[in-house]
């Protein structure tokens, strides 16, 4: 095979990357604030896809509009879940944590099996067959627009935990427990927010997923698992790490597809997994802990 | 031998096992098919869960791809079969092996790396799912197409190669129950049972006090692959086929902890009370909607996934606990709910 159709398969699996970048963001946003490991994160992104797709059945916007208002609702459910369900468990078991989210991941994939039937359902934007030539590379319109999307709001994200006085309590939540609560913040409300802005990311990823993707009820565990590998191949944790990671795991799916076949793919990642697990389990942007 | 294992256990609870065996094996004289086929799955999410409670529930360690052990040991026993016409009684040594080979293999690289907690959950589903797509491009078990046996001829029993009717298997899969709930009663009960213990509790502690860690945490999940391979045998010969999609799926993996997180983690009655009232009550229901005409897919999971966070909610220990403390049955229940 020739040359450029790796770099093909490379280009747009960078771009696709940077998709699950942010979706994984999202998961590294809560595990670094809240210190929960959120198992339903798959089903939350494939709940995303589909309020998406009946948004853009309903209203005719172009997904990377519709990308607001499900980040909105989406961080609205992360809030929600997190102070009614998850606060009361912060100080548990982390295997009761981890049952905890097993049983809603179960209950949101199961719930959308019912809702919206176990077939593959896509959409088609005006820009879905478009694609640009820059050298000997061909690259799909839509890709590129969702993976500019996810730059956008991973900037906008960083911004926040930098620049803002809330972003900073929620990093002096992460950093000091104890702390936080000396100093008067409302840890509590802090995890709440933090658990709905990494949902907001994930809802932001669907629907820029959408663009790129079909969805299925039954694809949510693998974006739970997805959503791991990419993390803790990045850094459990670390923001950059979540998108390096992305970035890493979308070219490998892309290239292992090409050089096997595409419906063997996930298993190098499961492979750069364990290996990273073995040789780096910080990740490789991660700190390790004490 | 059997004074040592009866020792400790109060007379109630000897009683109300006595009756709940008689119960058990009475079962097939007034089930019909349907119902039959209920109580075996109920025993085999028993013991299922019996298997898995003993790298969680004793030793501590969350494994979150127990479907791993189920499909090694259904595929190496079918393909043995098939191929070459071997019993599944000789062929489940295959079964063992093989599970007990890749749990090894899983144990050390987890174990002697440090991955602990939340990683080594998320690196036993990595394993199961490397499973699920390697077992798709298995072609000698035919790969994502599935593999089947030979349907059986229910008219007549050949335990030998476990070709029969629904209620020859259900009484196998009694004894093994029995036998899984005999073994872990001993296990928890010999020396290897108060270093998981110990372990579960503290590891650091119990390495300061001189306990390999590692090699009595390999032994967990290497015991514990070998009985779930077990299930995985009776499993393909019950159903007669088999399919990478299904088996090694993840929701099969928690499928399987259902029962012992829902019983009670630890104890020895948890994971046949929680298999009891999970796959009774889904069954019921499901019976319930057929007689009224609406059959939707994925509404026995969302009942599973509610029953799953009540209990973790309100019942941190789970069912038994709670219940053997009201039975007065609490002594000899083992594990966590024993103190």
């Amino acid at each position: 095979m020739p040359v450029e159709i790796y770099l093909n398969v490379a280009a747009s699996g960078l771009l696709t990357g940077l998709v699950y970048g942010l979706m994984a963001l999202g998961l590294s946003v809560i595990f670094g604030v809240v210190r929960v490991v959120n198992f339903a994160h798959g089903e939350m992104m494939t709940l995303a896809m589909f309020l998406t797709l009946v948004l853009f059945n309903a209203l005719k916007l172009d997904p990377l509009v519709l990308l607001v208002p499900v980040a909105a609702v989406m961080f609205a459910l992360g809030y929600l879940m997190q102070a009614g369900l998850i606060n009361p468990f912060i100080n548990r078991p982390e295997h009761s944590q981890f049952m905890l989210l097993v049983a809603i991941a179960l209950i949101l994939v199961n719930v959308q099996l019912i809702v919206f039937g176990p077939d593959a359902q896509g959409i088609r934007t005006r820009y879905s067959f478009d694609s640009f030539k820059l050298g000997p590379l061909v690259i799909d319109a839509s890709k590129v627009y969702a993976a500019g999307a996810a730059l956008v709001v991973a900037a906008a994200l960083f911004a926040f935990f930098r620049f803002t006085l809330l972003g900073k309590a929620i990093r002096a939540c992460a950093d000091n427990y104890d702390g936080a609560r000396v100093v008067g913040l409302n840890v509590k409300r802090l995890y709440a927010l933090t658990f709905g802005i990494g949902s907001a990311c994930v809802g932001a990823a669907g629907a820029m997923l959408m663009v790129v993707s079909d969805v299925t009820p039954a694809i949510g565990p693998a974006y739970t698992l997805l959503a791991f590998v990419i993390v803790i191949t990045g850094g459990l944790g670390s923001m950059p790490g979540a998108l390096l990671g992305g970035l890493l795991i979308g070219v490998t799916e892309a290239l292992g597809g090409v050089l096997f076949t595409p419906s063997a793919k996930s298993m190098f990642a499961f492979a750069l997994l364990v290996l990273v697990l073995l040789f780096r389990p910080q990740g490789i942007l991660g700190r390790r802990e004490t | 031998m059997i004074a040592r294992l009866l020792e400790g256990v109060p007379r109630r609870g000897l009683v109300a096992l006595g009756a709940l065996l008689l119960l058990l094996l009475a079962f097939p004289a007034f089930a019909s098919g349907y119902l039959l086929s209920v109580g075996f799955l109920i025993l085999y999410f028993a013991f299922v869960g019996q298997a898995w409670n003993i790298m969680m529930g004793f030793a501590g360690q969350l494994s979150l791809g127990h479907s791993l052990y189920v499909g090694l040991g259904a595929y190496a026993a079918a393909a043995l079969y098939v191929h070459f016409g071997i019993s599944p009684w000789i062929g489940l040594g295959a079964s063992v092996g093989i599970a007990m080979l890749a749990g090894a293999v899983l144990g050390f690289l987890a174990f002697r790396f440090g991955v602990a907690g939340v990683y080594f959950a998320i690196l036993t589903i990595a394993f199961a799912e490397f499973a699920r797509i390697g077992f798709d491009h298995f072609s000698w078990v035919q790969g994502s197409s599935g593999f089947f046996l030979p349907v059986a001829n229910y008219a007549t029993n050949d335990l030998w190669n476990l070709r029969g009717s629904p209620r020859m298997f259900y009484y196998l899969m009694l004894a093994m129950s029995v036998a899984a709930f005999v073994a872990c009663h001993a296990l928890l009960r010999s020396r290897m049972g108060y270093y998981w213990q110990a372990i579960r509790e503290s590891p650091e502690a119990a390495q300061a006090l001189g306990v390999n860690v590692f090699r009595y945490k390999m032994a967990a999940v290497v015991i514990s692959a070998a009985m779930t391979s077990l299930a995985g045998v009776v499993f393909a010969f019950y159903y007669n086929n088999l399919f990478p999609e299904q088996i090694f799926h993840i929701s099969r993996s928690i499928e399987l902890i259902l029962g012992p997180i829902i019983g009670g983690i630890g104890t020895l009655v948890g994971p046949l009370v929680g298999a009891l009232l999970l796959t009774g009550l889904a069954e019921g229901m499901r019976e319930v909607m057929l007689q009224l005409g609406v059959e939707v897919p994925g509404v026995k999971q969302v009942f599973y996934g509610i029953c799953l966070l009540l209990v973790v909610m309100f019942l941190p220990h789970g069912v038994w606990p709670p219940l053997a403390r009201r039975l007065g049955l609490e002594r000899g229940a083992g594990g966590r709910g024993g103190h």
